[in-house]
């Protein structure tokens, strides 16, 4: 097991920073999610780590030593490419141990290992068909199989399970968390979809515009989101972020001191329907069968409610909504950053 | 009409004139040659007759048809298989980020440009005896002078060499395009694999480019038998037929004896080994190859 340290690197091309003095570190044996959308520098920072591309600043450790100079083939990793990048005129089982013939494993081995890896991921059936013969699920689990039988100490995923339809990705959620425990691997999974950082993550390193916006467990990030943006990034739908004067006439509210404007922020699934709570006019509701969702505006800004079970609003209704005190996260209207 | 007629009878339309121009200067004229070469040659006094086979017999016993066929055959495998590697070479190297390697490229690129007459004249001065650019070279080092273009020995050499010269830059062209269409990604698979270079062309890049190669060989080789422009310049199929090969030799028959009966029986022998050349290899190698 071996554990990941990223010292402040950087990645500019020209003016741009893709990745601006980024820091973080991932426990061994942890999974990390790289969360952020799209351009925000995810792929950068993996493909660094993964020696792909080289820093303009900064170090990264692995295991302890310093990879920073080194080939791809020599920091002890594995990776999972978005495309799969499976090599199309080779079958699955030549896929499987390309990289243990290129590192000379004797023939006994790479069959023994081939063996465990097509069992565990349910590919012995095909290991004798092209690539193109399979579906995108079975490609994806070549290209995990691919990345497991190298038994590095360290995996990395670039949004793996982008190009699968939603069941499979469910699918693939679990099996792939559960692989990552079962073998102990330490991983960085990269992905701009929030419900797979929150489901599989053990922390969460929610990037924007090439730096860390939070670094934080799911539940930490989901509770106590460090900017405005973590709050309508994380959850869904995204967390309402309003002025704080939209919602000045509610009992109760208690804004944190200080000379600063304000934002509100409100978790569609803490408002409650409250007949001491502000006015909201009905835009739109969308039944959803557990619950509904219904769009309001509230004192001028969009305001999204999320209710149990079936409720009835239609367009120009007007409802009243509340909250509880410990609903409210307070962010400053200049940094975004959080303030109580 | 029914819509069914009425896109036949567009599709032909629309065929027609391309079709047109395809029989009136291809497939009519291979089919003359095929009629005339069972005739004899028409002279003021003795138009043409039918001889039968006469004409393929006189090729059978032709010594100078199977010189040039032998020295095609050499010609052929000096230059496809050294033509075809260099263009691999120079491909998977331009293809490669190095840097100024768009000027790579165009400098590769040029010789196929340069029309033939002109590449065969600049190559005729490097190998003038006394002062061409080779024998200044080679001066230099103290050899003695060789004239490589009027001995038997190394005449056939010398064009082989210019020939390849010329090809590899254009088949570089077809490996180029076809190694940029396989993603940079598998590249990068491959060296965290821990694949080095060759490895991975070997592996990866070679299979990838089969079918390239399979579409390359054909031409090189069609190539090889429709050789002629250079010869013209160069050498004119000497010193001693040395240098004459089929399509210059049917050339001559044709239109320096003006044996036109004779130059259309060799016209159908060498449409038929062009024939089953392209048969051979696409029906044999195209089942050993990768399609993607
Ligand atoms: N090779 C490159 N050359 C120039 N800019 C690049 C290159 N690769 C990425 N970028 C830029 O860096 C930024 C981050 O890209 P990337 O890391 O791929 O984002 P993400 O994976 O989060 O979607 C983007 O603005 C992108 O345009
Ligand atoms: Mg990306």
């Amino acid at each position: 097991m071996k554990d990941i340290a990223v010292e402040g690197i950087s990645r500019r091309w020209g003016e741009a920073a893709a990745v601006d003095d980024v820091s973080f570190t991932v426990a061994a044996g942890t999974l990390v999610a790289l969360l952020g959308p799209s351009g925000c520098g995810k792929s950068t920072t993996l493909r660094l780590i993964a020696g792909l591309d080289q820093p303009s600043a900064g170090r990264i450790r692995i295991g302890g030593a310093d990879v920073t100079g080194l080939p791809p083939a020599r920091r002890g990793i594995a990776m999972v490419f978005q495309s799969y990048a499976l090599f199309p005129h080779l079958s699955v089982a030549e896929n499987i141990l390309f990289g243990l013939k290129v590192r000379r494993v004797e023939p006994a081995e790479r069959a023994d290992r081939l063996r465990r890896v097509a069992d565990m991921l349910g590919l012995a059936a095909l290991l004798d068909r092209k690539p193109s013969q399979l579906s995108g699920g079975q490609q994806q689990r070549v290209a995990l199989a691919r990345a497991i039988v190298a038994e590095a100490a360290v995996c990395l995923m670039d949004e793996p399970l982008s190009n699968l339809d939603a069941q499979l990705r469910l699918e693939m959620r679990r099996e792939i968390r559960a692989l990552q425990t079962r073998l102990g691997m330490t991983m960085i999974y990269v992905t701009h979809d929030q419900s797979e950082a929150m489901t599989m993550a053990d922390r969460i390193i929610l990037m924007r515009a090439g730096r860390i916006e939070q670094n934080a467990t799911p539940a930490e990030i989901y509770g106590r989101p460090a900017t405005g943006f973590a709050g309508r990034f994380v959850g869904t739908p995204p967390m309402n972020v309003i002025p704080a004067a939209a919602a000045a006439g509610l009992p109760g509210l208690q804004p944190p001191a200080g000379p600063h404007t304000l934002l509100l922020g409100i978790r569609p699934e803490a408002v409650r329907l409250d007949p001491a709570g502000l006015p909201a006019e009905v835009v739109a509701a969308e039944y959803l069968g557990a619950d509904t969702l219904v769009e309001t505006r509230l004192g001028g800004s969009p305001f999204v409610a999320r209710f149990a079970g079936r409720v009835e609003a239609r367009t120009g209704d007007v409802l009243r909504l509340g909250w509880g005190p410990e609903a409210a996260h307070w962010f400053d209207t200049g940094t975004d950053r959080r303030m109580n | 009409m029914t819509t069914r007629a009425r896109d036949t009878l567009i599709g032909w339309a629309l065929l027609a004139p391309a079709m047109t121009l395809l029989v009136a200067f291809t497939h009519w004229p291979a089919l003359a040659s095929l009629i005339e070469s069972f005739y004899s040659t028409a002279r003021p006094r003795r138009p043409a007759r039918f001889v039968g086979t006469a004409n393929y017999e006189q090729i059978l016993a032709d010594p100078v048809f199977w010189q040039a066929f032998s020295n095609n055959l050499l010609y052929a495998a000096g230059t496809i298989p050294v033509s075809i590697a260099l263009a691999i070479l120079m491909a998977v190297w331009v293809n490669d980020r190095i840097p100024g390697r768009t000027f790579a490229r165009v400098a590769y690129f040029t010789p196929t440009v340069l029309p033939m007459i002109a590449v065969a004249n600049i190559w005729l001065f490097f190998f003038t005896p006394g002062y061409g650019l080779l024998e200044q070279i080679t001066g230099a080092f103290g050899l003695p002078s060789h004239n490589w273009l009027g001995s038997p020995e190394t005449a056939l050499a010398a064009v082989t060499v210019v020939a390849i010269w010329k090809e590899a830059g254009f088949f570089m062209i077809f490996y180029l395009a076809a190694l940029q269409a396989i993603p940079p990604v598998l590249a990068e698979a491959a060296s965290l694999e821990g694949a080095s270079r060759w490895t991975f062309f070997r592996r990866v890049q070679f299979p990838l480019l089969m079918p390239t190669t399979l579409f390359v060989l054909i031409n090189a080789v069609i190539n090889a038998f429709r050789m002629i422009d250079q010869i013209i310049v160069m050498t004119r199929g000497g010193p001693d037929n040395a240098t004459t090969l089929v399509l210059f030799y049917i050339y001559q028959v044709g239109f320096s004896f003006w044996d036109t009966a004779y130059a259309a029986a060799l016209t159908v022998v060498l449409l038929a080994l062009l024939g089953l050349v392209a048969f051979v290899q696409y029906g044999i190698l195209e089942r050993r190859v990768h399609y993607r």
